[in-house]
């Protein structure tokens, strides 16, 4: 009977299971500590920052989250201005550029260092180029040398001597660049993560000057000359990076490291942020952008974004091959609506492809909102009241966002020209390669601006471009572009920027639908960090202080 | 017995094979390639890239070379993560994936089953329906919900606990194991009380309690045995699901498990990624069913003879 006792209440059992339970949990017990207190007590800087970067090699990766590490461990030539982005001296203490534009001659910054102790030269440099353009790294960056006398023959095999591409170490502290033609962007190019400097003698610790997979950029490895360093990699966790006692300009740095949160969910990102875990968030949610606007307005930040969100026509195809249709679909929606209703985060509806205010370049020429015209145009083209229109299929990559405007907008076609779409979505992947092989009557898109400088946007549409998924082609646009690539004088070269720009709204291959806006949510503590149209910020700048 | 698992094993060779056959031509049937990206390269960068990652020689080729290094145990290079080999984060993903697991099952076992003995015991009176009507709820919650209804209450309303992360804040391993747990505790509750209820009503157990033994004594020695037996072949199944299925718990919470890298990779076509996640989730599952099917053989004597 005894040994029945112990088995006596099977009431019992909950406290075994609670006890078990808690030794589960036993050594996580504790106090939950805040990164916000603690890293403004400390000078760490809190942010999450989109997904988990691919590597950290300034040669190989490619998106916007490895640059915002790359660029605390790295530096160019030349760095950006935190407020401007204008380029301000960098690796290079000073630069001359001769009359034509096409020769740059850098001086190295004295006394400027490797994380190791090694000064950095101008050798380093030309090494780093020659990487960059070597075929064998396959550097998906490549082509952003190719500006330099010889190095697109160099990186095609045409030619088998780097030194005759346009890169030269004079001295240890004189670099010289020779360029095909003038390039007036030249110098914010410089500040892109693919023109950064490595470390020679790590590369080949590691691997040879062509190898993509190598080691070199895991911590205790990364040698760098930025004003961070390396300290700890844990995938999908954490990178963490710490100040760089030996960055030339060490003095003005306060922050004492950065810890970098992969958060490519966005809402755990946002509860992250409201229980104090980070600083600095890489997005919003669109459905909490309303609530902090309203309860909250001192922890969300907006400001303007080099990029224009729009629709692409496949010109190859009816109906689309007529640009009096695609102008009157561009013409019938209300871009406005679509802004404050369903996007909500600020962003500016966009008549023409530039955004407004890019490097002092605003497009004049510009989409009409005009339904009545839209229907005229719809007439002409043969399709009066859109009869005889066939059904479109308009072609988005999976996301909500995108189908709520692509929504609105079938809407909008609908009630105003009588226009009925369908609406079709495919994974990021197959809808790339869906637009790639032009299989799409009307496909979304976005363009964000490689450096500041209405090019980047205009240059997509020449014939054959790259980019150019439309199939649209026109000669004036092409010579037009042509002539402002190679016109010395800013005003000139807008003058032709706006020409074709006139062009692009006449014959509306793409239909611009807004600019981008930068939305994070940002602790008032966080200080130093500037709105600009790249969301750059230099963190050798930001400080927190309550 | 012996021969059951040896036989098992053999099978298991020609079904990883056909596995990774089908993996391999499938995702490179879908469109889109690894280094697809919104702003086009210039076609001879290209060139370069395809040639770097040997995926310019004919599939068959590629698929035979692949074999050859997988006899090797080298899973390759991840295309999207150029520093890093995929064994290299498979292992570095496995361990934390395996202890979220580990968390959860535990969390299902023992909250499982003590609720469906406790209906079991008195079938439908209050003890039975209260937590029965949970486990459904749990089994119907799913834990894209769950995750963030914890999270709100837990982590930002009461501020007990943290809301995400692994390791990094005391007590950030809770969360994500209840809402992990959370289903399979549901699972287990009604396995149990089911079980349980058939064999309460046994002649064996009629047979115990006519010896005199207490009640708890009859059910913790002799019935609780058959009663688990629905409970322990749906383990096997539950833990490889648990490992493999642990991604949306692990986003929510951002736990650096393996199931993020898995559906990661598949979005980025990262090849060698997704080919060496699927063998690995593939021997896993196998693995997790075989062991079932032993732990069942061995408390039931009727399958044994079999």
């Amino acid at each position: 009977m005894q040994k029945a006792d112990r088995f006596c209440s099977i009431h019992k059992l909950p406290v075994f299971f609670i006890l078990i339970l808690s030794l589960i949990f036993a050594s996580c017990g504790g106090e939950s500590k805040n990164n916000v207190t603690e890293g403004i007590k400390d000078q760490i800087l809190h942010m999450g920052n989109g997904t988990e970067p691919q590597g950290l090699d300034p040669h190989v990766v490619t998106g916007v989250q490895e640059f915002n590490i790359i660029v605390a461990l790295l530096e160019g030539l030349v760095a950006e201005d935190p407020k401007t982005l204008e380029p301000i001296p960098g690796a290079a203490e000073s630069w001359t550029v001769s009359d034509d534009l096409k020769t740059y001659v850098f001086k190295m910054r004295k006394g400027a260092k490797w994380s190791n102790g090694d000064p950095v030269t101008a050798q380093d440099f030309v090494y780093s180029w020659k990487r960059l353009i070597s075929p064998g790294l396959a550097a998906e960056y490549a082509y952003q040398l190719f500006y330099l006398k010889n190095a697109e023959k160099y990186y095609k095999g045409e030619i088998e001597d780097f030194n005759e591409v346009g890169v030269k170490a004079v001295d240890d502290s004189t670099l010289e660049v020779e360029l095909n033609y003038p390039v007036p962007f030249f110098l914010s190019l410089l500040s892109h993560h693919s023109l950064f400097p490595v470390h020679r003698a790590t590369i080949e610790k590691f691997g040879d000057i062509d190898s993509r997979v190598s080691k070199w950029t895991l911590p205790g490895n990364f040698v760098g000359n930025g004003p961070f360093v390396l300290k700890t990699w844990e995938l999908n966790k954490i990178i963490t990076v710490e100040k760089n006692p030996l960055y030339w300009n060490a003095d003005i740095v306060r922050l004492n490291g950065i810890h970098f949160y992969p958060t490519d969910n966005e809402q755990t990102e946002e509860r992250m942020f409201r229980s104090g875990q980070l600083h600095l968030t890489s997005t919003v949610p669109i459905d909490k952008i309303e609530v902090y606007n309203e309860k909250s307005p001192e922890l969300i930040r907006t400001y303007p974004y080099l990029g224009t969100y729009y629709y692409m026509f496949n010109t190859l195809r009816k109906p689309f091959d007529d640009p009096k249709v695609r102008r009157a679909l561009a013409m019938s929606i209300d871009r406005r609506q679509i802004v404050e209703r369903i996007t909500k985060g600020g962003q500016m509806p966009a008549y023409a492809f530039t955004p407004p205010n890019t490097m002092g370049y605003t497009p004049e020429a510009a989409i009409p909102f005009d339904i009545e015209g839209a229907k005229k145009l719809l007439a002409e083209a043969g399709y009066p009241e859109g009869k005889g229109l066939p059904e479109c299929e308009l072609l988005y990559n999976t996301l909500d966002a995108h189908r709520k405007i692509a929504v609105a907008i079938q809407q909008m076609w609908k009630n105003s020209v009588n226009v009925n779409i369908t609406l079709v979505n495919q994974d990021w992947k197959v809808f790339l390669d869906s637009q790639r092989t032009q299989n799409f009557l009307i496909s979304r898109a976005s363009w964000i601006g490689d450096y500041p400088d209405p090019n980047t946007f205009l240059d997509m549409w020449v014939t054959d471009g790259g980019n150019n998924h439309t199939g649209w082609s026109n000669k004036e646009y092409d010579s037009l572009i042509a002539k402002a690539a190679q016109t010395i004088g800013q005003k000139k070269r807008y003058e032709y920027f706006q020409r074709a720009e006139k062009i692009l709204t006449e014959e509306v291959p793409i239909l611009p639908i807004y600019t981008y806006t930068k939305i994070s949510l940002i602790r008032p503590e966080v200080k130093g960090w500037y709105p600009n149209v790249l969301d750059h910020h230099p963190y050798q700048y930001v400080y927190l202080e309550k | 017995m012996f021969k059951i698992i040896l036989n098992r094993i053999l099978i298991a060779i020609p079904v990883l094979l056909i596995v990774i056959t089908v993996t391999f031509f499938f995702i490179r049937m879908a469109p889109g390639g690894p280094f697809d990206t919104e702003k086009v390269l210039p076609p001879e960068i290209t060139k370069n890239l395809n040639k770097y990652y040997n995926l310019d020689k004919p599939v068959f080729l590629q698929y035979t070379d692949y074999l050859k290094n997988l006899t090797h145990g080298d899973f390759g290079p991840s295309f999207r993560h150029s520093n890093r080999t995929v064994s290299e984060m498979i292992f570095t993903g496995l361990p934390i994936t395996f202890e979220l697991g580990v968390y959860a099952i535990l969390i299902a076992i023992c909250i499982g089953i003590f609720a469906g003995l406790l209906a079991a015991l008195s079938p439908n009176s209050m003890q039975d329906y209260i937590p029965m009507s949970f486990a459904m709820t749990g089994i119907c919650m799913p834990s894209f919900l769950l995750g963030p209804v914890l999270v709100l209450i837990f982590g930002i309303w009461f501020d007990l606990l943290p809301v995400s992360g692994w390791n990094t804040l005391p007590g950030d391993k809770i969360l994500p194991s209840i809402t992990l747990g959370a289903t399979y505790a549901a699972y287990v509750a009604r396995l149990t009380r089911g079980g349980m209820l058939e064999v309460m009503y046994q002649d064996f157990i009629r047979t115990a309690r006519a010896k005199g033994l207490p009640e708890a004594m009859v059910v913790m020695r002799h019935a609780l045995r058959g009663g688990l037996l629905p409970v322990v072949s749906f383990l096997g199944p539950a833990i490889a699901g648990l490992l493999a299925g642990s991604f949306v718990v692990e986003t929510i919470f951002q736990v650096p498990g393996l199931g993020r890298f898995y559906i990661k990779a598949a979005f980025d076509r990262d090849y060698t990624m997704i080919l060496g996640t699927t063998i690995f989730y593939s021997a896993l599952i196998i693995f997790f069913n075989l062991f079932s099917d032993i732990l069942t053989s061995w408390l039931d004597p009727r399958l044994r003879e079999h």
